[in-house]
């Protein structure tokens, strides 16, 4: 802003700088040529009447003419003369010959009259530059009628240094305004931009959160109006948000007083089940059985309804890690061991290959056993009847825990999906261990507490494989995981 | 256990009637007595009226609230104490654990996950210890009596203090996880709750260690659990 503001000005002023001195020049070179051209008629005149004047009638041509060149130059240094006598040319003290341009040489020797022209000015003292400066001539009558030409030089030394004078002045004067139209534009402009300026760094604290941020107002033109909006913008936003908020915490007080309110009458429904299911041997056939699917059901729903307490947990914010430096690979083993018997029963083996022997992290083993039970049992759920591997290694600052299956895999598109909540990969598809539909999202809400990853590759019929890396410490800034994204045995694979 | 019956005595403290009354009814069944009350105002007196061999306490109680009558009945007993929560928060469980209650069991839970705490936390430990005497840095435990002393000084243990201070003195040299300890001590086979080792071995060492800050008895050993301090003979 200021930058334009200034090469701007500084254009216009050398603009008009030249025009000026252009005109001026101009004005003066056209002033000299008149007076140069009245002064030579005179002195021309004055030559020829000495000239013809009886009392040089006596002397020799050239004698006379040379003293009328003398009495010419005498009278002042306005001027030179040169005139071209018939064997030689007399030439005033100080300057050549050849400063008389040949084509009015040529003009004067043919023809009458008296003709200027402009002409460089050239001294005999090579120290000293050419003068721009008129020349005028015409041709001087000797008493038997013979021409010898004279020429009169007007070096334009005054008139220069005028110009040069003026030249200084009006660059001078062209400094002092660029100068201060400069200040003027830096004062102009931070009256204007400073408020807007402010307005802006507002804009950005409200943007960044801080609600309260208010612009200070000052007078009532466009500015203070900007102003006001941009109060009143940030008065509606923050009361938007704190209404959404104020929503968004009732919802998730709902959610999890439901939740809590549930567990007391589920736990007396739970335990009469649980009564009347183990003495279904005394009951019929189809009350027995209905016995059966109520307690499976019961269970079904308690264990939504722990994953719902689990999650509104989360999104109250109210998740708090338990840290305690742990072996990794004891809970993977812990957690194998938990659902070996599970595995068998749907005919899935688990593997466990352990890579590094260092496998300590500072993590809340509830949840990460939590996360484990919910990959392996996926694993196991989807990886119809085929092996489950399960991989761990750690490097320096990281963790890793691989599970693998080759079941039925999802779509590629849907790796970050299957982490939403009660997401399934086949609407169609029916449980067979249950679930809620929200362990993936809790595991990942773990994931992220501990400031790890969860990640997800699946492809379709060629299985899936859920990566978890945890930092050493939650302090640290995981930047690579020890194991990779993609299964090592589907890097061949062929993407299609 | 206590009375002549040999059947032990349970006091329920819960405000839930259903809850109560289906608690008793399973609970009669698996042949314990059992002693209803209502409130956290009336808990104490019930408690101090009835003798129970076993508390089952609410958390959520009108009146005072289970972690102050848990704090209370602690005060004057070793009483086992065992939590029923709906809030499962780590602020909440480590609260009434801290307040003296032994175990806790999250609502909701299933009779036979109740039943198995509640004869974990009866069950006395005889003499399959072997010896009936050991120690434990400058402790002697005398197992039978169920006696601990520092020299000629007695301390008073709970019967999970004890037991947890038992169980690591059966093996000296053996390294503890916090896993195995709920195993031995709590009898829980796979879901562990560490928080509750923690807070015990906690609430242990305010007891028995000279200096807490720098235990002797029951040491950390970092990344895997506990184990006993050497006997200092």
């Amino acid at each position: 802003m200021l930058f334009s503001t200034l090469s701007l000005s500084m254009l216009v002023m050398v603009l008009a700088g030249a025009v000026l001195l252009q005109q001026a020049t101009a004005g003066v070179v056209a002033a000299k040529r008149d007076s140069s051209l009245n002064e030579a008629v005179g002195v021309f005149t004055f030559m020829q009447e000495q000239l013809r004047n009886p009392e040089f009638r006596g002397l020799a041509v050239l004698e006379s003419l040379n003293r009328l060149a003398d009495l010419a130059v005498a009278q002042q240094s306005q001027y030179r003369v040169v005139i071209q006598a018939p064997s030689s040319s007399l030439v005033s003290a100080g300057i050549l010959a050849e400063s008389v341009p040949a084509a009015l040489r040529e003009r004067v020797e043919e023809s009458q009259g008296m003709f200027i022209t402009p002409t460089e000015v050239v001294y005999t003292d090579p120290a000293v530059a050419p003068e721009p400066g008129w020349a005028v001539g015409a041709s001087l009558i000797g008493p038997a009628g013979e021409r010898y030409p004279v020429y009169y030089l007007f070096p334009m030394t005054t008139e220069l240094q005028t110009l040069r004078a003026l030249r200084g002045a009006v660059i001078g004067a062209g400094i002092v305004l660029v100068i201060a139209l400069t200040l003027i534009a830096y004062l102009v402009t931070g009256q204007v931009i400073r408020p807007v300026r402010r307005a802006s760094q507002a804009a950005l604290r409200l943007a960044s959160g801080r609600l309260d941020e208010r612009v200070r107002v000052h007078g009532t033109d466009d500015l203070a109006l900007l102003a006001k909006s941009m109060n009143r913008m940030a008065g509606q936003l923050q009361q938007r948000i704190r209404e959404l908020e104020t929503l968004s915490t009732l919802q998730q007080r709902f959610v999890s007083d439901v939740s809590h309110e549930l567990r007391t009458p589920m736990t007396t429904i739970k335990m009469a089940a649980d009564v009347i299911h183990d003495s279904r041997g005394k009951l019929d056939p189809m009350s027995a059985r209905s016995v059966e699917l109520m307690s499976t059901e019961i269970d079904r729903f308690d264990d939504m309804l722990a994953d719902l307490l689990e999650i509104s947990r989360f999104d109250a914010g109210a998740a708090v890690l338990s840290l305690q430096e742990t072996e990794v690979a004891a809970l993977v083993t812990a957690e194998i061991e938990a659902n070996r018997s599970m595995a068998e029963q749907l005919g899935v083996q688990l593997v466990f290959n352990k890579l590094t022997d260092d496998n300590t992290a500072h993590v809340d083993d509830r949840r990460i056993r939590r996360i484990l039970r919910n990959l392996i049992t996926n694993a196991i759920e989807h990886g119809e009847r085929r092996p489950v591997l399960i991989t761990l290694a750690s490097d320096d600052e990281a963790v890793a825990v691989a599970v693998r299956d080759h079941g039925v895999g999802f779509e590629a598109e849907n790796a970050s999906r299957v982490f939403d909540r009660f997401w399934r990969a086949d609407p169609s598809r029916t449980r067979i261990v249950g679930g809620s539909g929200l362990g993936l999202s809790i595991s990942m809400e773990d994931a992220r507490l501990h400031r790890g990853w969860l990640t997800a590759w699946g492809r379709s019929g060629r299985g899936a494989q859920f990566r978890l890396t945890l930092p050493r410490t939650p302090d640290d800034e995981l930047t690579s995981s020890p194991l990779p994204v993609i299964p090592t045995d589907d890097l061949g694979g062929g993407d299609t | 256990m206590s009375d002549g019956t040999g059947k032990a005595k349970i006091l329920v403290v819960d405000d839930d009637a259903a809850l109560s009354e289906m608690l008793q009814i399973v609970l009669r069944q698996e042949g314990f007595d059992t002693v209803h009350c209502p409130s956290g105002d009336s808990a104490l007196d019930e408690f101090r009226a009835e003798r129970p061999d076993l508390v089952l306490l609410d958390l959520m109680l009108p009146g005072r609230d289970g972690v102050s009558v848990c704090r209370d009945i602690r005060f004057e007993s070793g009483v086992p104490i065992i939590m029923l929560t709906a809030k499962s928060d780590t602020a909440d469980v480590v609260a009434g654990l801290e307040a003296g209650a032994d175990d806790y069991v999250p609502k909701p839970f299933k009779a036979k996950e109740l039943l198995a705490r509640i004869r974990t936390r009866l069950r006395r430990t005889g003499a399959d210890a072997g010896a009936d005497l050991l120690t434990i840095g400058d402790l002697t435990i005398s197992v039978s009596s169920h006696v601990v002393k520092r020299g000629n000084t007695m301390l008073s243990l709970t019967p999970l203090e004890f037991e947890l201070l038992l169980a690591l003195a059966k093996r000296p040299t053996h390294v503890f996880t916090r896993e195995a300890l709920l195993d031995e001590v709590w009898g829980y086979r796979n879901a562990a709750d560490t928080r509750l080792v923690n807070v015990h071995v906690q609430r242990l060492r305010a007891k028995v260690e000279k200096d807490p800050e720098h235990p002797e008895i029951v040491i950390t050993v970092r990344g895997i659990g506990y184990r006993a301090g050497e006997s200092a003979e």
